[in-house]
């Protein structure tokens, strides 16, 4: 299994969690869990996904969230949980 | 498993607070390509070296997209060359044809430095190794991207201080030559007590003769995090404030330390280590200085100066040895000047003094960085700031550095502006008397008592 975690962070609006479901589950990401609060107004989402058996490559499929988070007025990050593990968990 | 708020912190980290690996650096054995015919010996260079380092960018920057972590700078250190061109060079312009070849290879494979274009000196300098030294003005004129140090001393083996005064007149040499880009040159020249063999950090970066054939250090970072965690300890006393800076440390260097391991499994070069320094950027907030001010301080230079920074370079190293088992290089707190924001406001504002700066080096990594004095400043006079902070290295068994920079034409109440990394800095004023008689008498300092430990 290949865990990376996908950040989103923006002002509230409708199908913001829609929009990204759908491009992972076109691109055959499968979700693990799903966590998200209302701060202030601001939206803010984490995901941890399985990408092994993604159809496009980890670099490409950062690129893609990112315009898809301009696209939607959000900022989308798609980062290997290994930075999160290493620095949280001894 | 990971939850909402670890990642926001890390996130925080990176975006608000500028944290990143300052810089992945291979370093490359030349030995190999040692031959008695300079041109062949530069052939040889460029061939290891674009071939060896060929894929370091590339690599880093799929390291920074998985992670989502910044890699600042990618850089390659070489054998000091006043060994490798030993055989092959016989005047100082063979060794500027091997400076200007380094830079070439720089260049190819998109390096922003290449250290290395140095000679270990501490005791005695061959031939080669001084006719290097004579060379650094010309070299550091004709090239970009190459950085070269000398060391001229160490605890076991004392002060060579013919080779600090041949120092000190190189360095004003070298302001002379790159006077009109604000005596430039100076900035990528440092002169060592105690050089590290596997130093990540440029301008002293070099691949000492007790390495293998190529290694990848890694150099972290992060005064931003450190300043925002101890923001947290206001008024708490230090036991808390030790614990707090610890625990960010140790953060930071885990980052370091799986960066570390993929460039080195991505490259198929070993992992050599992690240098936990905190290296300043000019960036605001990313900065040493404030760190220290955050611990309760009105200026840098104001009493207290040497014992905060003393704790902050203590506890980033308990911190960081937790959290990898191979550290080295520098491995504690940079203070540059030129290249911190805090360090630039509290010289303006006539807290921070030389003299302050010099007492502040017997704490941390390295010495004085990135400081630039009045261009009228006389040869004598730097040997004898260096010596001075090759003492405070040889006593205190540490590594101590000067990069210092006359800037010819140029006195005390201007500034000078370096760009990029390098930043901005007002000229200080140097103490005004003489050492003259003092740097002329020539010859070695002996070891100290406490290096005869066998």
């Amino acid at each position: 299994m290949e865990k990376a975690i996908i950040t989103v962070v923006g002002k509230d609006q409708v199908g913001i969690i829609a929009n990204v479901c759908q491009y992972l589950a076109k691109t055959n990401i499968n979700i693990l869990d799903i966590s998200q609060t209302i701060l202030e107004g601001y939206f803010n989402m984490m995901m941890i996904v399985d990408m092994s058996d993604s159809k496009e490559s980890f670099s490409d499929v950062c690129d893609q969230l990112e315009n898809l988070g301009e696209n939607i007025g959000v900022h989308i990050k798609l980062q290997h949980e290994d930075i999160f593990n290493k620095m949280h968990r001894i | 498993m990971i939850n909402l708020f670890e990642v926001n912190e890390t996130n925080k980290m990176i975006e608000q607070e500028n944290l990143d690996v300052r810089t992945i650096t291979i370093g490359i054995s030349l030995i190999d390509c040692i031959d008695a015919d300079i041109d062949v010996l530069c052939q040889n260079i460029y061939q290891k070296i674009t071939t060896v380092a060929a894929h370091l960018v590339e690599t880093g920057e799929a390291i920074e997209k998985k992670y989502g972590i910044p890699i600042v700078n990618k850089r390659i250190s070489v054998t000091p060359i006043g060994l490798v061109g030993a055989a092959a060079c016989h005047s100082t312009d063979d060794f500027v044809k091997i400076a200007k070849t380094l830079d070439r290879c720089a260049e190819k494979v998109g390096v922003n430095f290449i250290g290395g274009y140095s000679a270990l000196v501490s005791k005695g300098m061959t031939q080669a190794e001084k006719l290097l030294i004579q060379s650094i003005p010309q070299a550091m004129k004709e090239t970009k991207l190459v950085c070269s140090s000398v060391n001229v001393g160490s605890t076991k083996t004392g002060i060579n201080m013919d080779a600090v005064k041949l120092v000190g007149e190189i360095i004003k040499e070298t302001a002379e030559l790159t006077q009109e880009s604000d005596s430039i040159g100076c900035a990528k020249f440092v002169v060592f007590c105690n050089a590290p063999d596997d130093n990540p950090f440029m301008a002293g970066a070099f691949h000492g003769v007790s390495e293998a054939d190529a290694i990848i250090n890694v150099g972290v970072s992060g005064p931003g995090v450190v300043r925002k965690a101890i923001q947290t300890a206001k008024g708490k006393d230090f036991g808390e404030l030790c614990e707090i800076v610890k625990k960010t440390a140790f953060k930071i260097t885990r980052v370091g330390q799986l960066v570390a391991r993929e460039a080195s499994a991505a490259l198929n070069i070993p992992f050599g280590i992690i240098d936990l320094s905190l290296a300043p950027t000019p960036a605001v907030g990313d900065s040493i200085a404030d760190c220290l001010t955050e611990m309760g301080l009105e200026r840098v230079g104001a009493p207290g100066t040497t014992a905060a920074l003393a704790i902050l370079n203590d506890q980033v190293k308990k911190g960081g040895v937790m959290a990898s088992s191979y550290v080295g290089g520098l491995s504690g707190a940079f203070i540059p000047v030129s290249e911190d924001q805090g360090m630039i406001d509290a010289v303006e504002a006539g807290a921070l003094t030389l003299e302050k700066l010099e007492a502040m080096t017997c704490v941390c990594s390295v010495g004085l960085d990135m400081i630039a004095i009045p261009g009228k400043t006389s040869a004598k006079t730097i040997s004898g700031i260096i010596a001075d902070e090759m003492a405070i290295g040889m006593i205190n068994q540490k590594t101590t550095a000067v990069r210092i920079i006359p800037v010819i034409g140029k006195d005390v109440g201007e500034s000078v502006e370096f760009g990029g990394l390098l930043g901005y800095a007002p000229i200080m004023p140097v103490n005004p008397f003489s050492c003259d008689e003092f740097i002329d008498r020539g010859g070695r300092i002996p070891a100290p008592i406490h290096s005869f430990k066998n």
